[in-house]
């Protein structure tokens, strides 16, 4: 315990501080929604299109409809640029995002139909995977999707021996003793788990206490984003 | 429910809260039972009245339902009837046994072309999507006028209760206006200016609060407008 | 849903008025508002919005060789996106001809007016120069994307700082930029596109215009006069009398663009 009382984190955070999070919706008006989330400079948007026709028609699912993510980074959002297009990094996140998102989303009343959610990260300080999948959680809530659940993610690290959560950049590149291990994870408010990886060296002891601790972290993040979205209506109603 | 969350006796809820405990409770539209809660399923505004809980969307797309007057566009034309586009996830249909009088068959294009818009109502909405009437007063193609947008879930506020502040709107420009539930809005004036002038006292109710007294707020909005001419 | 027909006649008998939906007169622009370094890991960016268009655009600098027909200058490359997250008319896929023109107009204002001073920008001739990639996105798109992106690149780079340079190792130190600003000339570049509609010429067209649009001219010039590009798009034709109205509107609107943006541009 009292090692991670002492534990230095390159930002001067204590190991279950979160980054300040910032979120906002309806921030593209064209969208049917859309919303913004940051954990300190990393910051995500992302805009929902739907539910609408799917073309190609053979894609259609006649049982449900469909969720399609894109997840992409502005080739300014990180130090080297990323030259415009797809990657594979890319591709793998925007897969992930779509199955992070699914368990909760009831898609069943859209037969044919689909829901496009596309993210964009603007800047990028790691986490950039959890930060986009908190905005579009906001995004589909916004646009009226019917859903669940709210899904929060989290990126908990471990460096060298010590569990932290919300990962920066320094963190992630970590190289003290065994490294960086980053473990982004998404749940709901009751601590159903719908997206879960990780990069590293960890024990199972380890892990499940990285799972305790992302329990916490994703009850906080919930709390922003149900923020943003009563404030956003409260605006409209002009509530002080 | 705290102050802040909420207004009159409705509360904002965000999906899988919580907004009522109790089995004197039953779920509307928007919310699922889980047990002896009703949790919201969508995000808008909670209602619950006569043990009814149900959630009002205040955004995304549009939900057709029966009865509803919506303003399309012909997309396509079959053998049956015209492929109608009202801006919904579902595709709908005005087949041509709900257009008045005869149509032969091969006439279709000269009663409403790909193009053309169209008032109807939703007379079913089943498997292979919305089916459309237009067998009714005020329904048809739109010969001419003004066709606006607006997000769907504003249309009430358009409306108003019982109609007051649509009838406000006709009343101090002098214009036609159709309003669909759909969010298309058609207004027909007998000049451009007054067309305007709708186009711009609607857009100043979609961007107003839910406060109480809007019909007032806008009769005076008018009043301002016509001294500025 | 495309704008209805209806609603394109109405459009098109209004401007025989001299008026449009929002109460702008012909050669009126929407409100302009520019914040600069939305991103931070870019060497320099800005975002507009022009009503409710919004674009965002960044800087990156690196080094690298120079072309061969120009050992002593640096590099330009412009690039754009119209992010499907901006409209639902875009989907995901390669850029197509719209994001492609978008780039390539932006590319030619910047570039022909020589506002960048490339020789300044050469490290060793022949063999280092600098790169500048200028990045445009789309963020939401109610028309006029080009014109809010010629004055996103601009305010970005004039706010770009370039990035420390390791002569011994060879490489570019990101995190640690300089206060050195990129070199630039005096005069900005302004893209004005003009379109005619049914006779009418505008600048600025909401979403609903654009799609009434039947020619399009997009001008970058200095605010005094300078023109260095431009550009005809779509396949209708314009008359001499349609050009010379086009010059003489899109100088007097980039005077006002100018003046209403330049104390962001300090």
């Amino acid at each position: 315990m009292s090692a991670a009382k002492t534990f230095k984190r390159p930002d001067g955070r204590k190991v279950d501080e979160m980054r300040k999070m910032e979120a906002k919706v309806g921030i593209v008006p064209n969208a049917d929604g859309s919303a913004m989330f940051s954990f300190g400079d990393t910051i995500a948007i992302a805009a929902v299109y739907g539910p609408r026709k799917m073309h190609p028609q053979h894609s259609q699912n006649p049982e449900k409809g469909t969720l399609r993510c894109t997840y992409s980074m502005l080739s300014f959002s990180v130090s080297d640029r990323i030259k415009p297009g797809p990657s594979r990094r890319s591709t793998e996140i925007s897969k992930i995002t779509e199955w992070a998102l699914e368990p909760i989303l009831m898609i069943h009343k859209y037969p044919n139909m689909v829901i496009d959610v596309h993210i964009n990260i603007l800047q990028a300080n790691a986490s950039t995977r959890c930060a986009g999948i908190n905005a579009a959680a906001l995004a589909l809530a916004h646009a009226g999707i019917p859903m669940r659940e709210m899904v929060s993610s989290v990126s908990i690290g471990k460096l060298d021996k010590q569990l932290v959560v919300d990962v920066n950049k320094d963190e992630e590149d970590w190289e003290e003793g065994e490294g960086a291990t980053d473990i982004p994870i998404t749940m709901t408010p009751n601590g159903m788990v719908t997206h879960l990886q990780l990069d590293g060296k960890i024990t199972s002891k380890e892990l499940k206490e990285a799972i305790e601790l992302a329990r916490k972290a994703t009850k906080e993040i919930y709390e922003v984003q149900k923020k943003a979205l009563k404030e956003s209506l409260n605006e409209q109603m002009g509530e002080d | 429910m705290t102050k802040s969350e909420t207004h009159a006796d409705r509360k904002i809820v965000i999906p899988g809260e919580v907004i009522f405990k109790g089995e004197d409770y039953l779920p509307g539209e928007g919310t699922e039972k889980r047990g002896d809660e009703i949790v919201a399923i969508r995000y808008g505004l909670a209602e619950e009245s006569n043990g009814l809980v149900k959630v009002i969307s205040l955004s995304g797309v549009y939900q057709p339902r029966r009865g509803n007057v919506v303003i399309g566009k012909v997309e396509n034309l079959t053998f049956y009837g015209w492929v109608i586009d009202i801006d919904s996830p579902e595709g709908a249909f005005l087949p041509l046994q709900e257009v008045p009088g005869f149509v032969p068959k091969d006439g279709l294009a000269e009663i409403m072309d790909i193009g053309d818009m169209v008032a109807a109502k939703i007379i079913g909405i089943g498997g292979r999507g919305i089916d459309l009437t237009i067998k009714l007063r005020g329904l048809g193609k739109i010969e001419d006028g003004l066709i606006i947008k607006i997000n769907s879930n504003k249309v009430p506020r358009v409306i108003g209760k019982e109609g007051s502040m649509i009838n406000l709107i006709k009343e101090e420009s002098g214009c036609n206006v159709t309003v669909g539930q759909n969010g298309l809005i058609w207004i027909k004036g007998n000049k451009i200016e007054d067309e305007l002038l709708v186009k711009k006292a609607i857009m100043f109710i979609t961007e107003k609060s839910f406060t109480s007294g809007l019909t007032e707020e806008v009769k005076e909005w008018f009043e301002k407008e016509k001294k500025l001419k | 849903m495309e704008t209805p027909r209806l609603t394109a006649e109405r459009i098109k008998e209004y401007l025989a008025q001299g008026k449009r939906f929002d109460g702008r007169k012909p050669e009126d622009f929407r409100e302009i508002s520019i914040e600069g370094n939305v991103s931070n890991k870019a060497e320099g960016s800005a975002r507009v919005r022009l009503g409710k268009t919004e674009v965002i655009v960044g800087i990156k600098m690196g080094v690298a060789e120079p072309y061969p027909d120009s050992p002593n200058k640096g590099n330009l490359m412009v690039t754009a996106e119209l992010l499907p997250l901006s409209s639902p008319r875009y989907e995901s896929g390669p850029p197509r001809f719209p994001a492609v023109e978008l780039g390539r107009l932006v590319d030619r204002a910047i570039r022909e007016s020589k506002f960048i001073d490339f020789e300044k920008l050469c490290i060793k001739e022949g063999e280092k120069v600098w790169s500048v990639f200028i990045d445009i996105y789309s963020i939401n798109d109610d028309g006029n994307l080009v014109d809010a992106a010629g004055i996103a690149a601009v305010a970005a780079l004039k706010w770009t700082k370039m990035p420390k340079y390791d002569e011994k190792e060879g490489k570019v130190v990101y995190d640690e930029p300089t206060d050195k600003k990129i070199p630039l000339a005096k005069d900005i570049p302004i893209c004005i596109t003009a379109h005619k509609i049914d006779g009418t010429i505008i600048v600025d067209p909401t979403l609903e215009e654009e799609d009434v649009s039947e020619a399009k001219i997009t001008i970058g010039a200095t605010p005094e006069g300078v023109i260095s590009s431009m550009q005809k798009g779509s396949p209708v034709e314009l008359s001499i009398e349609d050009i010379h109205e086009i010059l003489e509107t899109t100088e007097k609107v980039r005077k006002k663009v100018f003046s209403s943006i330049k104390e962001y541009l300090e």
